[in-house]
């Protein structure tokens, strides 16, 4: 299998689907150079008209995504930074989420929201943000947010495929990481979690970029004798409740863990669901790893102390089973 | 300061703040390029004439909101060299204890309510400035500085209307540099001045030419003087261009033709008036020389100022998330 970067996996995502479906079209600021981040680099040189700059209006964007796909086509909208889809947000929560419900299922609305999240870049409060609990918390939207290259590819062609709207959600800093990918087209199925390494003796089911950290955390402690599960749930929402709880009744301890703040992020449905349904199978209470309660700050060190990762998930792993304590 | 003719001492003092600009930028931009600050900085250069030529008619209790390009609004309106330089190192003494960047950063006691992340952001808010401002009843203005892709937003349509409205004293101030970030302006606008849109918020509109300080300096006298007056806000729309690419100095990804390039760089708005000073005897180009010597040094001090400066205390990173409360009133 070829090694490619992540956001290669996402243009070849879109270019398979274009070639196959006229009705699919890319738009968003600066798209046509393949969009800051390059998830679109190169198509534009492909399907030409198809792929277009909008103004920066992502409103109007976002509209044009839902009025599109009402009438028959399969937008692909990019809103550059996930902060700013607080500019669209009645688009998204009101219009988009709503209205095949509100119309009595009628409605049909196969669009993707491609979007970037998080921090580690030095770009501060206003370009930083992980606001997929937001998201997650409206019924009507599908969330998704891979967290390898492989994944990258198979969930965008998957999210193209749906019928319903899909925000599909990367970290800025993975999208320059590579992998294997094959060529061909596949899917990784939405509503499907993935155990991403295999342990006995505690889970961290980890979003986006906390899923690499997971892993570093899992190779650190494995030296003390401990395995760890990583589970990552890929699709936000719906979540796949099953394969976290499996895991969970198989090593008795949790750990949820995301770069958002973490008081009232998604983590806590997770702790929540962990609760509700292995409680009998819990050797510990649930714990969360995410950011402290502040806006992302701009110095290099505050950022690195407001970043969750490997280290505060060691903490919690060592909070759960202390060294000395046998699993 | 409503007076349509710049005093002697008023061109002077605009020369030095445009020449403070530039220096500062051209240094910023090279530090962000040695990768010696982190993170992004929008450079002003080629656009010093709209800054200071509108600033020149405030005063230190009116208020300006600012954009992701914002050094230049900051300096035009006097803002602290040794702040601002601290705050793109990230450092303690920094306009924001380093937490905000070049992006985000801010200074209450000379009204200016911030730089901005967000395209757009600011023109609701200088509305509500302006509403303050109207309140209040002693004379002061906001302007409103954003640029022609921000023109695009529904915010500032939302904050344009309501403002004419409200008949508050505000000066959306167009900076119309051709481009939002990679895209020329035809792009993002079906309509070629920006200014066209006033009449549609229901406001006066006027084009202005953003390379030429003086020109800047009489329309923006004129849209503040009818704002103190009490007779609402005003759109102008400064026609000029930013010699460098969105993003640092050279991001690589803005295509502009060469002789667009050279164009612009033809109408330097430093060297025009720079010539009309001469012109008029009131700087020699020796004395012109002299002053960018002296804001070099002004800016080397201001750089080893941040240099030297602490980085912000582990402790701030959790501060001023609120208004100081008693302990146990915010979410660990
Ligand atoms: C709401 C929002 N959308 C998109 C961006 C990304 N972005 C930053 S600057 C910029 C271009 C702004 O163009 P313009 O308003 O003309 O200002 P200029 O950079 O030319 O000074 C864009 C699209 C943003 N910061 N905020
Ligand atoms: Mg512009």
């Amino acid at each position: 299998m070829p090694e490619k970067l992540f956001s290669q996996g996402i243009v070849e995502a879109q270019a398979h689907e274009m070639r196959t479906d006229p009705t699919i079209f890319v738009a968003g600021e600066d798209i046509e150079l393949g969009g800051v981040f390059a998830t679109a680099k190169g198509l534009r040189e492909e399907f030409g008209s198809r792929v277009f700059n909008t103004p920066i209006a992502e409103a109007a964007m976002t509209g044009l995504a839902i009025g599109a796909a009402a009438t028959g086509m399969r937008p692909i909208v990019e809103i550059m930074f996930m902060d700013f889809m607080t500019v669209a947000m009645d688009q998204v929560v009101n219009q988009m989420a709503k209205m095949r419900y509100m119309f009595g299922g009628e409605t049909r609305l196969p669009l993707v929201l491609i979007t970037h999240a998080g921090a580690g870049h030095q770009n501060a409060a206003q370009h930083s943000q992980s606001l997929e609990a937001w998201f997650c918390h409206v019924p009507g939207l599908k969330v998704v947010w891979p967290s390898d290259p492989y994944d990258g590819k198979g969930l965008m062609i998957a999210a193209i495929r749906d019928d319903n709207p899909v925000i599909y959600i990367t970290n800025k800093l993975a999208l320059g990481t590579r992998a294997d990918v094959p060529d061909d087209a596949y899917t990784v199925p939405i509503g499907k979690a993935a155990v991403k390494r295999e342990g006995e003796d505690v889970t961290v089911v980890a979003v986006g970029a906390m899923v690499p950290e997971a892993i570093k955390a899992a190779d650190a402690v494995a030296e003390r004798g401990l395995s760890v599960e990583v589970v990552d749930p890929r699709t936000l929402s719906p979540l796949d409740t099953d394969t976290i709880v499996r895991s969970v009744r198989k090593t008795g301890r949790a750990i949820v863990a995301h770069e958002a703040v973490q008081f009232c992020g998604y983590g806590a449905e997770v702790a929540a669901q962990i609760a509700q349904h292995a409680f009998d199978a819990l050797d510990a209470p649930v714990l969360r790893v995410g950011a402290p309660f502040s806006p992302v700050p701009f110095n290099p060190n505050l950022e690195k102390a407001w970043l969750p990762g490997a280290e505060e998930i060691i903490a919690s792993i060592e909070q759960l089973i202390p060294t000395g304590a046998r699993a | 300061m409503c007076a349509m003719e710049p005093t002697e001492a008023q061109l002077v003092e605009m020369f030095r703040r445009m020449v403070r600009i530039r220096e500062f930028d051209e240094r910023a931009g090279l530090l962000l390029e040695r990768a010696i600050v982190p993170g992004a900085v929008h450079l002003y250069v080629g656009e010093e004439a709209v800054a200071v030529g509108v600033c020149a008619q405030l005063n230190d209790d009116d208020y300006i909101t600012s954009t992701h390009r914002g050094h230049g609004h900051l300096i035009a309106k006097g803002g602290d060299l040794g702040k601002m330089f601290a705050e793109i190192y990230g450092k303690a003494t920094g306009y924001c204890h380093g937490k905000g960047g070049s992006m985000h950063m801010a200074d209450q006691s000379l009204g200016i309510l911030g730089a901005n992340g967000i395209v757009g952001a600011g023109g609701p808010i200088a509305a509500g400035a302006g509403y303050t401002c109207k309140f209040r009843k002693q004379g002061q203005v906001t302007v409103c500085f954003f640029g022609d892709g921000a023109a695009a937003e529904g915010s500032m349509h939302e904050a344009g209307n309501l403002a004419a409205v409200l008949n508050l004293p505000v000066i959306f101030v167009c900076e119309n540099n051709l481009y939002g970030e990679f895209a020329h302006v035809d792009e993002h606008h079906a309509i070629s001045d920006i200014a066209d849109m006033a009449t549609g918020w229901g406001m006066a509109g006027a084009v202005v030419d953003g390379m030429d300080v003086l020109a800047v300096f009489e329309a923006a006298g004129e849209a503040i003087a009818r704002a103190r007056r009490g007779e609402g806000p005003t759109l102008l729309e400064c026609k000029t261009y930013r010699f460098y690419d969105h993003l640092g100095r050279d991001y690589g990804l803005t295509k502009r033709p060469e002789d667009e390039i050279a164009h612009w760089k033809a109408r330097d708005p430093i060297a025009r008036l720079g010539t009309a000073l001469a012109e008029r005897s009131l700087i020699s180009a020796a004395d012109q020389d002299r002053i960018v010597e002296e804001t070099r040094a002004e800016i080397e001090a201001a750089i080893a100022f941040a240099q030297e400066s602490p980085e912000p205390a582990p402790s701030a990173l959790l501060e001023d998330v609120y208004v100081p409360e008693p302990a146990g009133t915010t979410n660990g």
